[in-house]
């Protein structure tokens, strides 16, 4: 998988790096246990500065995302549950309200919001299989 | 001075005639970072940096560099810091190869691997003459001669001014490559806002000689938010938004930049009575340019410099 950054968007750069390995992860892109680059050589492919990079690690780390092995680089880290599953539920939640605040914003009804949800959940399924 | 500070100015101050170029500066630049010294055409920048290099003596207050008052640079002092200028001198009759030999008779660390390297980034070949480059490889052979004496701290005022887009490149992975191990630190002067965002981790503005942020470039545009607002008349005009930073037309609307928003912020927002209201992403270039659009001083803010 090829990460690309952008300058001068509304997402910070080390955001756009964070974000793109867990796309990558949630379409199957990347697997449990691939490597990802060492944050010197990703720094430099991107030119960007490595403590950009170190911070998109780091939070991915933290997340359960990512996981160092010492002497051997990053990974792809088996899932696992970081959170409790009232943190996880609050944080699904979250991230629904903001879909449904932009939705009805933007002028949709109920029955197309979920259905657009349903397509895209479907079409992730279909990416991994 | 902290020993994790490579750079610390105390009020440094300058006056030329009644003119005051940089006010009670304090500004602190930690070991292995990279900033971005970013400011108008005469907000006091280069000024800032000849006094850090001793060439110029400061009016009031003080500046240490590598842990030595500038005022008492030795030429053993200097050799530990790179500096390159606007226009990059270089001797015009030599060979880029006797460029090479030139830095490697007239510096006791020179590394030739790293010459090499930086050159070849440029596309220069080394046995052009130096009159025969363009601007852009000029810059290339000064920045590479530079880097080759093994500075631990990097000073470069405006490098990417006049630069090809592949010169620009290569200056940026030169940068990237230069303080890769951590224990090197670069302040950069540039109004290229793209390129710090890439290679900085840390931000400086100055506007009218004084120092208005001083922060990681992340917490520099974490604290600043925008919105949309659309009304026939000028927001500031109708009263005061606490934290506003700028505010500009927008065709019909008018976008407005925060700093530090907090219900105070949002309830003025909203008593301003506008027709429609939209929170929108703040950009490192809207937030750099919110600052240096305006010249009156009320939100600064610090991390660095503050003791």
């Amino acid at each position: 998988m090829r990460i690309r950054v952008i300058p001068g968007s509304g997402a910070a750069i080390y955001r756009q790096i964070a974000d793109q390995i867990r796309r990558g992860i949630a379409s199957g892109k990347l697997s449990i246990g691939d490597p990802l680059p060492s944050v010197r050589q990703l720094a430099k492919e991107l030119v960007i500065n490595p403590n950009t990079v170190a911070k998109a690690y780091g939070e991915l780390t933290r997340d359960g995302v990512l996981e160092t092995r010492a002497g051997r680089g990053v990974f792809v880290a088996a899932r696992r549950n970081v959170f409790s599953h009232a943190e996880r539920l609050r944080r699904l939640d979250e991230a629904i309200d903001a879909v449904i605040s932009e939705s009805i914003t933007l002028g949709f009804d109920r029955d197309q919001t979920l259905t657009r949800l349903r397509n895209k959940l479907d079409a992730l399924q279909g990416a991994k299989e | 001075m902290n020993d994790s500070e490579v750079i610390r100015t105390r009020r440094l101050t300058r006056y030329f005639g009644r003119r005051a170029v940089v006010r009670e500066l304090n500004f602190a630049v930690p070991r292995g970072s990279v900033v971005g010294l970013l400011g108008l055409n005469g907000a006091g920048k280069t000024t800032t940096i000849r006094m850090l290099m001793g060439f110029l003596e400061p009016t009031r207050g003080s500046c240490e560099v590598l842990g030595r008052n500038s005022r008492n640079f030795q030429p053993e002092d200097r050799s530990r810091i790179g500096h390159t200028v606007e226009g990059h001198f270089l001797y015009p009759w030599m060979r880029v190869r006797e460029c090479e030999h030139f830095g490697r008779q007239t510096h006791p660390r020179w590394d030739g691997t790293m010459f090499e390297r930086s050159v070849r980034r440029f596309g220069i070949d080394t046995d052009a003459k130096v009159s025969w480059l363009s601007r852009g490889q000029r810059a290339g052979v000064s920045i590479a001669s530079t880097l080759a004496a093994t500075p631990e701290l990097l000073i470069l005022d405006d490098p990417a001014l006049g630069l090809d887009p592949v010169s620009r490149r290569a200056l940026n992975e030169t940068i990237i490559e230069f303080c890769e191990s951590g224990e090197r630190t670069v302040l950069l002067s540039s109004h290229l806002l793209d390129d710090v965002e890439r290679v900085a981790d840390r931000v400086a503005v100055m506007v009218d000689g004084r120092l208005l942020v001083d922060t990681t470039l992340d917490d520099f545009r974490g604290r600043l938010t925008a919105w949309v607002l659309e009304m026939a008349e000028d927001p500031t005009l109708v009263h005061d938004v606490p934290g506003l930073v700028h505010c500009r037309p927008l065709g019909s609307r008018w976008h407005l930049t925060i700093a530090n928003p907090d219900h105070e912020s949002a309830s003025a927002i909203e008593r301003l009575g506008a027709a429609a209201i939209e929170p929108v992403d703040v950009t490192f270039e809207d937030a750099v340019l919110a600052y240096l659009s305006r010249s009156r001083v009320d939100h600064s803010f610090y991390s660095g410099a503050e003791s």
